[in-house]
């Protein structure tokens, strides 16, 4: 039971693994969107993640199910917890989906729909980095149910996640739009690469100070014995990547900022995973706590395996459907009343 | 605030998110099945009025498919959020038929949605083609998963009670309990019928209007025969259904019938008004003999009543009541359109009847009411309990959440989900006075440039 209970812990984590890669970098192209230069550019940025947004959000919904499917006890206690921060993400990404149908329909309420898109994804986003901060910090427990009042989940650190989330995602939307782009757009997103590129390493930092500052394991964890030694690379490969991100920005290369900033992410995720296993929900609950009776996940993990390929393979196929740079015409964009 | 204001609040939330949903899944569901069998009659015949009708209604697929994905997503937390200990208890067994809908159905529809949208020009017409089979078959696999997991509320199977919570040892006796089969074959119809009355309603309009007559009489003439071997059928699957619930889930069918007292020879009451304090009806306006006619086939047949539990484990009869009257009112109605349509095809009057017309016009949202009316009695009849006769709703409710929280994010789901289906609304009612769109002549000689734009060679992403 014990190695399902770590099997199913990186399920978990790689579903939140590839939604916040995926969605993140189309919610940071509404963070974006306010910003880019003119109309014309917003249709080529709309365009560059209509025809994917939807599978990408999907993950979001796996990553909730699967919490469901795997943990159930853990997910009956951190959506009560996180009640209020969940709902404003739950508000925030309808308005950020309808977007998509809505201003394409749009004639003269386009800008009405562009506030919803950036609102949308911006409190989304920085949703998500409350949530993940107010995991980070740990959850009141008593007999595995939630015994917080409803604000816990607010503090300074969660605060501080909430705004390196939102950087982190404007990082992979502008990189994501260096690469489905060309010409001016394209110039645009590099300087905008780099602002959030600088902010989403100052919240990483802090973050990586505040940690271990939390609770003793956490610092265990990292200094304790020659644990840091094991652990090396991971500060090392962070570090390595970020000058990866700036040099390729600056000398103007069109896939490797995104690349860059994804693996950014992957570490990052890696690290908060390091502190906080063998916790799923910290800093009392367990993975093996929190598993489902051996009868559900047996028949889960058969699914995963037999159908998450597929879908994987399906995924690919539909990205490279859409290859290539993006333009202002056409997709939801093409406006059917000129 | 008493914890039981925040649970009453927290029910009437989750059935408010729940029925905003459902209206988009039961267009899409059937929808989808109207796009398959438009494309494959134009890649069979070439003809451009089969083009033009998917092109027009794929526009409403889209806007409608948003709709239900967003308001879908808020679902799959709500649960958790809402009901933490109904999750907690039965996570183990209804976990997994979610997340089994998620990777064999959402991952489906929204990897092929994309390419069905926007991927005319770049895969072929029979990819293109593909792509539409693959969604819809993804909304009836979802519809299958979905419904198995409501339906083990209503009818638990496979599964013990184990230290607090479910834990399964049967997944076939799970999956297939004995209320699925009768609910995913009521609910997958009702999703066509109720699709079948839109395109006819909207096509109807067009009709009566004089515009685009070609287009028009094609799908009007589609959806009268969908809705003649439809409303049957569905009449039939309503009860046998009917006949299912009685066998597992009496006291809910005692709710629908108005009936208090168990005894033979019992009369269905077309009107009366439930008196639950006083277990007895006001106003009985009723046929002698047939509500045991109806579920036992035999006027001695004896039927069950509301007395039979305390009140306190009887669901609230009027709700179910009602519901169950409009449900089946509106089926009886959709049946009479189909006849009437029958009929005026026959005498070759299938597009000159203007009442027919008109009845069909007024018709074009009765299939959502019918659905809801549907939902509202097997799930209200199934109160008080959320798994029945095992978990009470009162159990399920999330002890630590307050009322005040559960009463705020009531009230922005109001206001959020009515301004979301007022634009809804205005955009769709934008799309159906602008029109399907004429294909030009050189379009139709060429490789259809795109299914969802107007102008050709502007619709896709450049390379």
């Amino acid at each position: 039971m014990e190695t399902l209970a770590i099997i199913s812990g990186g399920i978990i984590g790689a579903a939140i693994l590839m939604y916040v890669v995926l969605d993140g970098f189309d919610l940071g192209v509404g963070i974006l969107f306010p910003f880019a230069p003119g109309e014309k550019a917003r249709d080529t940025m709309i365009n560059s993640v209509a025809p994917i947004w939807d599978g990408n959000e999907t993950w979001l919904i796996l990553g909730g199910g699967g919490l469901l499917v795997f943990f159930p006890a853990a997910y009956s206690i951190a959506l009560p917890a996180f009640y209020i921060p969940v709902m404003a993400m739950l508000f925030a990404l309808i308005f950020r989906g309808v977007t998509f149908e809505f201003r394409h329909q749009a004639h003269t309420s386009t800008h009405l729909w562009n506030r919803s898109f950036f609102w949308g994804s911006l409190i989304a986003a920085f949703m998500q980095g409350v949530l993940l901060g107010a995991l980070v910090q740990g959850v009141e427990v008593k007999n595995l149910r939630y015994t917080g009042g409803m604000f816990d989940w607010l503090t300074p650190f969660s605060i501080l996640t909430g705004i390196g989330v939102v950087m982190g995602y404007g990082l992979l939307g502008a990189t994501w739009v260096i690469y489905k782009t060309e010409g001016e757009i394209q110039e645009w997103a590099h300087r905008a690469a780099i602002v959030m590129g600088s902010g989403m390493l100052v919240a990483m930092a802090a973050v990586s100070v505040m940690t271990p500052l939390l609770r003793p394991a956490i610092a265990d964890r990292w200094f304790g014995g020659v644990n840091l030694l094991y652990l090396s690379p991971i500060p090392l490969l962070t570090f390595a990547l970020a000058v990866t991100l700036f040099w390729s920005i600056l000398s103007r290369r069109e896939l490797l900022p995104f690349l860059s900033a994804i693996g950014l992410f992957i570490l990052g995720l890696a690290g908060i995973a390091i502190s906080l296993y063998p916790n799923i929900i910290p800093p009392s609950v367990t993975v093996w706590d929190a598993v489902a009776p051996r009868s559900s996940v047996i028949f889960a993990m058969v699914g995963v395996a037999v159908v998450l390929p597929m879908v994987l393979i399906y995924t690919v196929y539909a990205y490279s459907v859409f290859h290539g740079k993006a333009s202002a015409e056409g997709g939801y964009a093409h406006h059917e009343h000129e | 605030m008493p914890p039981l204001d925040a649970e009453i609040l927290a029910r009437l939330q989750f059935a408010f998110t729940v029925s905003f949903h459902i209206l988009f899944p039961t267009l899409t569901i059937g929808l989808a099945g109207f796009l398959v069998f438009f494309e494959a009659r134009y890649l069979r015949s070439n003809n451009e009025v089969w083009l033009v009708l998917y092109r027009f209604w794929v526009k409403i697929f889209a806007l409608t498919f948003g709709m239900g994905v967003v308001s879908g997503l808020v679902l799959s937390y709500q649960f958790g959020t809402n009901w933490s200990e109904w999750s907690r208890i039965t996570g183990p067994v209804l976990g997994p038929l979610i997340g089994f809908e998620v990777l064999t159905a959402f991952f489906l529809e929204a990897g092929f949605l994309g390419i069905m949208l926007f991927g005319w020009k770049k895969v072929g017409p029979r990819l293109h083609f593909l792509a539409t089979c693959l969604v819809a078959i993804g909304t009836v696999i979802s519809a299958f998963w979905i419904l198995s997991a409501n339906s083990w509320m209503q009818t638990p199977a496979g599964a013990s009670f184990v230290d607090g919570q479910y834990v399964v040892d049967d997944w076939l006796a799970v999956i297939f309990n004995p209320s699925f089969p009768w609910r995913l074959m009521h609910m997958t119809t009702a999703s066509y019928l109720t699709s079948s009355l839109v395109v006819s309603g909207i096509s109807a309009f067009y009709l009566l209007a004089g515009s685009n007559r070609d287009v028009a009489r094609q799908a009007f003439s589609i959806a009268m025969w969908a809705v003649l071997v439809l409303a049957p059928l569905q009449i039939f699957l309503g009860d046998q259904h009917g006949l299912n619930t009685l066998e597992h889930q009496p006291m809910k069918v005692a709710a629908m019938e108005g009936n208090w007292e168990t005894r033979s020879h019992a009369p269905f009451h077309i009107f009366a008004m439930p008196d639950q304090k006083l277990q007895k009806n006001h106003l009985e306006i009723s046929i002698p003999w047939a509500s045991s006619l109806i579920l036992k086939h035999s006027p001695s047949g004896v039927v069950p009543g509301l007395k039979e539990v305390p009140v306190e484990d009887q669901p609230p009869v009027g709700v179910v009541f009602w519901s169950f009257r409009v449900m089946v009112g509106l089926g009886f109605l959709f049946l009479a359109l189909g006849l009437w349509g029958a009929y005026a095809r026959w005498r070759g009057t299938l597009y000159d009847t203007r009442w027919l017309k008109r009845l069909a016009v007024v018709l074009t949202p009765a299939g959502f009411i019918a659905t809801l009316s549907g939902w509202f009695v097997t799930e209200v009849g199934r109160q008080p309990y959320t798994v029945y006769r095992a978990m009470r709703t009162e159990d399920s409710f999330s002890p630590s959440v307050t009322g005040a929280s559960v009463a705020t994010t009531l009230i922005i789901f109001l206001i959020v989900y009515g301004g979301l289906f007022g634009a809804y609304l205005y955009y769709l009612l934008k799309l159906i006075r602008k029109g399907p769109d004429p294909l030009k002549t050189r379009e139709t000689e060429e490789t259809p440039e795109a299914i969802r734009g107007a102008r050709p060679g502007l619709v896709v992403p450049a390379e």
